[in-house]
């Protein structure tokens, strides 16, 4: 009848998506880096995005998730 | 349970065949580099405005399969932030799939491998070049064409090889101490990544 799946992952079965389980493994190399190339991957991993929930066509107060400080 | 799968069984074999004769877009010809319908038609219309281009037209066309084997595989190995190699042709690449080191040679048949954490290496003549690959896919076309993508990747003397065994180390006690499903796939991933970062440096 209805068909398994094939094994999946143990990664996957613990609830962690593909994106997420590449990103890990990516910041894991990462920090096993010699300097000075560790410095300029570590650049590379940093997020900066601002997020705002729109309720009756008005912004509310947005999120703000940087890992650079705000200048 | 069963009644429905004399049903069930008939509509996955109908489906097949249909979708077994769509070609895989490995194996299509070279594509076009416009679309001559829309030309056509403008031309009928508008002969003396040139037609406007189309993004098909901007794209270089993929090559056709060739019938004989080549002999060079053309290697396009890309990162988010930078490509790596671009339309380089070598001898051979191994790459590091899931289902183990795989050799890929001029000639490959159409595959598509994801990738685990462990060494890419490109032969050239007599040049190797290794690259450690943290995770990604490689796309292998009909015409010898290797695409690989990869997150973060560097080539091996980058690595640091006491922060390598200081990492093994952390995550295998991790592993041993841990309790909830998250926490032991986040540190077999760690033991996975750092103990194959090991073998690199070693092997």
């Amino acid at each position: 009848m209805a068909s398994t799946s094939a094994a999946v992952p143990f990664w996957r079965s613990a609830g962690i998506t593909y994106v997420a389980y590449s990103n890990v493994c990516a910041n894991l190399l990462r920090n096993c880096l010699k300097e000075p190339h560790k410095s300029e991957a570590l650049t590379r991993e940093k997020v900066h995005f601002s997020r705002s929930n729109w309720t009756d066509g008005k912004p509310q107060k947005p999120t703000l998730r940087s890992d650079t400080p705000e200048d | 349970m069963f009644r429905r799968a004399t049903g069930l069984l008939a509509r996955p074999i109908i489906s097949s065949a249909r979708a077994r004769t769509r070609p895989f877009s490995t194996d299509l010809p070279a594509t076009e580099t416009g679309d001559s319908n829309f030309i056509e038609a403008w031309k009928k219309v508008i002969p003396n405005i040139d037609p406007p281009k189309t993004p098909i037209s901007f794209m270089k066309p993929r090559p056709a399969t060739p019938s004989s084997i080549p002999s060079k595989l053309t290697v396009n190995f890309v990162l988010p932030y930078a490509s790596e190699l671009a339309s380089k042709e070598v001898d051979m690449i191994i790459i590091p799939a899931t289902t183990g080191h795989m050799g890929v040679l001029p000639g490959h048949v159409a595959t598509i491998a994801e990738l685990k954490p462990g060494v890419m290496s490109v032969h050239e003549g007599n040049d190797t070049t290794k690259y450690f690959v943290s995770s990604g896919f490689a796309f292998i076309h009909a015409n010898s064409f290797a695409d690989v993508i990869a997150v973060e990747a560097v080539p091996l003397d980058h690595i640091d090889q006491s922060l390598v065994q200081k990492g093994l180390a952390e995550f295998t006690q991790k592993l041993s101490s841990a309790s909830t499903d998250l926490e032991k796939a986040e540190a077999q991933i760690g033991v996975d990544v750092h103990s194959a970062l090991n073998a690199a440096l070693t092997g």
